[in-house]
């Protein structure tokens, strides 16, 4: 069965969905089997969120509205679960300002 | 067959090498492509494999922000959108590292080009992977460093020389370098051979070659008769050095008697690990550098901890002196230390610390912890006034209340300095309240003469020997036995069996050596009569 869903949602994070960020993000979207992209406009482009090479080419700085969309098994959960993270600041610390 | 060539320098670290030359400079220069395709894209793939298993290998003995950089280094390599651009160029006939090049550097210009500041710094990062790949690419077609090669270069990094397999010897020819580079010191105290300042040459430099390290100089392209001859000078050096072993297990003392202590100087915890503590009097010197810098990120205070205690532990009851963060100076840390013009002269050692107290009060809880591991001493490097020991001193009691006050597990060790800037060597009477004094002659010749320690064209001014250096060296040994306080000296000098005897001569009867230096030191010292 094939499903979609689409959401947004705010980066706080410091620094903006960088380098370690990326990491705990890519990893997520990895572990559902939907396709899922992103983009920092609804009408794209579009990339890839598997890819760290392509989150990162996103280059989204903190205060951007990530938009998220997906398609396949378990499309709502994947972009339910890549929000929540990104809304828990990907787990990071109030230092994350640090160098990365 | 070219003539043999010989090339004159300065030794850094004695012992002989003779074995294939390889170039410090050309990353992946020496792969040879196939010409064919799927060769070339099976050369690439094993290159990316082993480059990311070096990086988990890594990840084993980081935590914090290093440990993060290394996963996204791994996430990068492992993602086909970083690869696959090279795999397809590869497709249509390029060689692999040239594909890689081109894709990565593509990557790369896309990181310069950003204008968000926090992309433009991740262009390091991306050149890092690249280089990884790059080396590991001519390490599988058999053109990284052979076992037991001669590496040659302008200068050599550090993490170039940690990172190197010396476990079938090898040596160091450096074209300019310095004999009291970190290299140099992480060479004599891995025995490993080292000669610099061999200057400019415009040979094609290849081949078999020989090493002198004991006398300074490389011979190029060697005859038949000059691989005999150096095979006589180098198996008489490894008879001198058996000799000296004889004398690794038992105390040192002089000709007429006088026991002198002698400890040992390292710079990494691991280097413990291969020395029995029955063969020294304890560490007089723990450098902590390295620690600080490694990969990218300064140390926690757990990793501190953990590397603080591990040397400790292995010490049982002899005394460990471990000198708080010496940075700045030959010795830039990334996120630490600043661009300055004269760094030796600038903010370095404590000088830094006192600078940047949120980083130092890190180190100092992780010694204050430690210190509950065994007999630990603490000095501060650079000090020049009396003032700057005070500071550091009452930094120490206020993270002391405070873990204290947690009821976290501590204890205040003596807290002393180094001598080395020569203000204190001429007023000693200063600093009449340290814990001890510790002479690092290397910084004080080089203070005293003027003469920059990681500058070739000076090396020779650079002289422990000199009287002006000796005067003050036996001014602070007198001043310390007069007032109680106890007098050390664990630079280069205390293992150098020709500068022994007027250390001794000078009233010093405790030195530290690198554990390589142990035995030959102890061998200079039985034959000085004091």
């Amino acid at each position: 069965m094939s499903a979609t869903a689409e959401a947004t949602v705010l980066i706080t994070h410091e620094v903006g969905l960088h380098a370690r960020p990326s990491v705990k993000f890519t990893k997520l979207a990895k572990t559902f089997s939907a396709q899922v992209e992103i983009a920092l406009a609804a009408s794209g482009p579009w990339f890839d969120a598997k890819s760290i090479v392509k989150v990162m080419a996103a280059r989204a700085p903190k205060g951007t509205t990530l938009h998220l969309r997906a398609t396949g098994d378990e499309a709502k959960e994947a972009v339910d679960a890549l929000v929540d993270l990104v809304q828990r600041d990907f787990d990071e610390g109030a230092d994350h300002a640090r160098s990365a | 067959m070219p003539a043999p060539l010989r090339l004159k320098g300065i030794s850094a670290s004695a012992g002989y090498a003779e074995g294939p030359l390889h170039s410090l400079e050309q990353i992946g220069a020496g792969y040879s492509p196939s010409g064919l395709p799927n060769l070339e894209r099976a050369a690439l793939e094993t290159a990316v494999g082993s480059a990311v298993e070096r990086l988990a290998a890594l990840i084993e003995t980081s935590e914090g922000d290093a440990m993060e950089i290394l996963e996204f280094q791994i996430a990068m390599l492992e993602d086909d959108a970083l690869t696959g651009p090279a795999y397809a160029t590869i497709a249509q006939g390029l060689a692999a590292d040239e594909a890689w090049k081109h894709a990565l550097n593509a990557e790369i210009s896309g990181y310069e080009n950003s204008d968000q500041e926090y992309f433009r710094a991740r262009a390091a990062d991306i050149s890092d992977i690249r280089d990884r790949v790059l080396r590991a690419l001519s390490s599988e077609s058999g053109f990284a460093a052979p076992p037991g090669a001669i590496l040659y270069g302008d200068d050599i990094a550090p993490t170039r020389f940690l990172e190197t397999d010396w476990s079938k010897g090898g040596g160091i020819a450096l074209m300019r370098g310095s004999t009291a580079s970190h290299v140099a010191m992480l060479a004599r105290a891995r025995g490993i051979p080292m000669v610099v300042d061999l200057g400019c040459s415009d040979v094609a430099i290849a081949g078999i070659a020989l090493l002198d390290a004991e006398h300074g100089g490389i011979v190029l392209a060697p005859s038949k008769l000059e691989i005999e001859e150096f095979r006589k000078f180098s198996s008489s050096f490894a008879v001198r050095q058996d000799k000296a072993r004889s004398y690794l297990a038992q105390p040192a003392v002089t000709k007429l008697g006088t026991p002198v202590r002698v400890q040992i100087n390292i710079a990494d915890p691991s280097d413990v690990d291969a020395v029995d503590i029955a063969n020294c009097d304890g560490v007089g010197l723990m450098r902590t550098e390295f620690l600080f810098g490694r990969a990218s990120g300064l140390p926690d205070e757990e990793t501190q901890y953990r590397a603080y205690a591990h040397v400790l532990d292995w010490a049982g009851e002899k005394p460990v002196t471990i000198r708080t963060v010496d940075a700045g100076g030959d010795k830039p840390i990334p996120g630490f230390t600043v661009e300055e013009s004269n760094p030796f002269l600038g903010l370095r050692g404590i000088r830094l610390s006192l600078a940047r107290p949120e980083i130092f009060r890190v180190q100092i809880r992780a010694l204050l912890r430690a210190g509950v591991h065994g007999n630990l001493k603490v000095m501060f490097p650079m000090i020049a006034l009396p003032e700057e020991y005070e500071r550091a001193c009452a930094l120490f009691a206020e993270e002391r209340a405070k873990l204290e006050a947690s009821s976290i597990p501590h204890k205040m060790p003596p807290l002393g300095i180094m001598v080395e800037v020569p203000s204190v060597a001429i007023a000693p009477e200063g600093f009449a309240n340290v814990a001890f004094f510790s002479i690092g002659s290397n910084d004080l010749t080089q203070y005293v003469m003027a003469a920059a320690r990681d500058n070739g064209a000076v090396a020779a001014l650079n002289a422990v020997r000199h009287p002006a250096v000796l005067r003050l060296i036996s001014q602070v040994a007198a001043y310390g036995a007069a007032n109680g306080i106890p007098v050390s000296l664990c630079g280069d000098a205390g293992g150098d069996p020709a500068t022994i005897p007027a250390l001794l001569g000078a009233g010093l009867r405790d030195l530290s050596v690198v554990p390589a230096q142990l035995a030959m030191a102890k061998a200079a010292i039985a034959e000085v009569s004091v």
